[in-house]
């Protein structure tokens, strides 16, 4: 059964206590150890393919070492003849032979390493591709396994302090009414600085001696004996 | 990143805060490490935070079975899938008997990062309650 159904099937089934496992902590660990034994592997099939590759490399080099000095023997061969010496020309076949016959070797050796390098690098991709898919799986495992337990924590705490969680209307209810407490504070706030604002402006009006001015006993005095 | 790194950076942000909101933190003890963050002024809808090997978990409580209309309760779901794709950095869930909505970030991201998490997954919380209330008792 994948981890996927098997998560939907235990938290479905709903008869679960608290704090269960979905998978139990036995088969947890047996993933965990099929995951570090695929690393193991993983990395045992890279260092193969390095020494795959080592060699076919080796082997290419030889064959091109090969390919090389034939092409130079048949050079001699050709000179030989041009001199009419039959018997080092055939002396000089017999060699291109040899080397024909060690090329065709290595040619075998260097596809065959070339088809093992690919078989590998196919099944490090093909293993790599599994163990993220492991990962994943034991990912969602662990995830859920967190949730629940950070959800009886969360239970547990409030449990503990007697308080409840509230009715999610009530809880906004609560919070939009503090929200506007807080907006008619700042309103307050603004109100009361700007009226601030305002009689400040008016003293300093006053003692610039614009606008209507304070009578004062002086003033007073004056205007009477005016009249 | 541990859940006590992440308390004492919320709790000290005061006036640097980013998002303009201050934090009250409490570390619930348990079988792993659970944050409770409150938001100052919206107490009531704290947020959840919890660590696993590769990620952080961030949840808020909605509501519970209970509080839902049993007519509209397909209706309500529905409605939260279609709002799962719009919904800036969380997504609708149900752990136990609970809806939540929640935000999954990487243990390397920054307390930035994590601040704002937490600030969206509250602003979603409390606009989808608003605009959910129809679907509720």
């Amino acid at each position: 059964m994948s981890i996927f159904r098997k998560i939907i099937t235990a938290v479905r089934g709903g008869a679960r206590e608290a704090g269960e496992a979905v998978v139990d902590a036995n088969s947890t660990r047996i993933f965990e150890q099929e995951i570090r034994d695929s690393e193991k592997h993983i990395t045992i099939a890279k260092r193969d393919l390095t020494e795959v590759m080592a060699k076919q490399m080796q082997a290419a080099r030889e064959l091109g070492q090969l390919q090389a000095s034939i092409k130079e023997h048949e050079g001699y061969a050709v000179q030989a003849l041009n001199q009419g010496n039959e018997a080092l020309a055939i002396e000089v076949a017999e060699k291109i032979a040899e080397l024909e016959s060690s090329a065709a070797d290595q040619q075998q050796a260097n596809e065959s390493y070339l088809k093992s390098a690919d078989r590998l690098k196919e099944l490090i991709k093909k293993s790599e591709r599994q163990l993220t898919d492991y990962k994943r799986q034991l990912s969602m495992v662990k995830t859920t396994e967190s949730v629940q337990k950070a959800t009886s924590a969360i239970t547990d705490n409030f449990t503990a302090s007697n308080s409840k969680l509230l009715n999610a209307k009530d809880s906004l209810e609560r919070i939009k009414q503090k929200q506007a407490m807080f907006d008619d504070k700042l309103k307050a706030a603004e109100t009361l600085e700007s009226e601030n604002g305002d009689s400040s402006l008016q003293s300093k009006l006053q003692e610039a001696g614009i606008g209507t001015q304070q009578s004062s006993a002086q003033s007073i005095l004056d205007r009477l004996k005016s009249k | 990143m541990n859940i006590h790194k992440i308390a004492t950076h919320l709790n000290q942000l005061a006036d640097d805060t980013e998002t303009g909101f201050n934090f009250d933190c409490t570390p619930i003890n348990g079988d792993i490490d659970v944050l409770q963050v409150e938001i100052i002024g919206r107490e009531e809808i704290p947020i959840f935070l919890s660590l696993s090997d590769n990620q952080i978990l961030c949840i808020a409580y909605l509501w519970g079975e209970d509080e839902v209309i049993t007519d509209l309760r397909s209706n309500m779901m529905e409605a939260m899938l279609e709002m799962n794709v719009p919904m800036p950095l969380s997504s609708f869930a149900k752990v136990e008997d609970k809806y939540v909505v929640y935000g999954a970030l990487s243990v390397n991201s920054s307390l930035d990062d994590i601040e704002l998490e937490i600030v969206t997954l509250s602003d979603n919380s409390l606009e989808v309650i608003n605009e959910m209330d129809s679907y509720l008792n």
